[in-house]
């Protein structure tokens, strides 16, 4: 793991992104994994689609019968985006907008399968092949994050 | 009042009540979670209602603290507008009528 930002923003608007052969190996595999998810049956993710509305279950339903096919095809269409470029040095706004929401699904997926709370665990990070997988995850997407807001 | 308008008036309660209902406005909601990080729910904010980083940041921080917050309001159609983007963005976003 480099000690240098993986996602630097570049002079003429577009982004490099520097990560390893097995780096990127590692994105392409939870992103397929993911995708697969999604499209088999989109009700084992339901952390990526909660209701959106809390004390009216009627209400919630009809929502989710009118956003659900958007909401899917976004995500997928994001997980396109990262596998078609997940091998590129140089990423434009809206690829990396992609990474950053992929990486952040990633994350919503992971992070509720292994119960993560507020408090970074320390000690798991280190004895939790998940929990490590998660923590590398945060720090490769905050690097998203803090490149893509530095253009706001 | 005279008891000849009395039931006209009752008739009509229903009809006020409802229109009174669908004028309140919608309020979209964030609630707190332990995964989305604090920059990107500020990153978030800015980028999807061109909030001012301050303004994004505090509403981020009410979510952190508080557990939730309001963070827009308007008509149904622009709530579920603002929910579907919100969950597209990964965000635990929910809408309701102002009491």
């Amino acid at each position: 793991m480099s000690w240098r930002t993986p996602v630097k923003p570049l002079s003429d608007g577009r982004y490099r992104l520097r990560l390893g052969a097995e780096e990127r190996q590692l994105v392409g595999e939870l992103c397929a994994d993911l995708r697969r998810l999604i499209e088999a049956d989109d009700r084992a993710v339901p952390r990526l689609f909660p209701p959106a509305h809390r004390d009216d279950a009627e209400a919630a339903e009809d929502f989710d019968r009118l956003t659900r096919g958007t909401l899917v095809e976004g995500r997928l269409e994001a997980l396109r985006t990262v596998a078609e470029t997940l091998d590129a040095e140089f990423l434009d706004e809206e690829q990396l907008g992609a990474w950053c929401g992929s990486l952040n699904d990633l994350r919503l997926v992971l992070g509720e399968r292994i119960g993560v709370t507020e408090e970074l665990d320390e000690r798991l990070l280190r004895t939790s092949a998940d929990h490590a997988l998660y923590g590398w995850l945060t720090w490769l997407q905050s690097a998203t994050v803090e490149a893509l807001a530095s253009r706001l | 009042m005279s008891q000849t308008i009395e039931a006209p008036v009752r008739v009509d309660e229903p009809a006020r009540d409802e229109e009174e209902h669908h004028d309140r406005p919608w309020v979209v909601i964030v609630w707190n979670d332990p995964v989305n990080l604090m920059t990107y729910v500020t990153y978030v904010f800015q980028k999807l209602f061109g909030y001012a980083k301050e303004h994004a940041e505090r509403l981020m921080w009410q979510v952190h603290t508080e557990g939730k917050a309001a963070v827009s309001t308007g008509t149904r159609e622009k709530a579920e507008y603002d929910v579907a983007r919100l969950q597209a963005h990964g965000l635990w976003a929910t809408m309701q009528q102002d009491a």
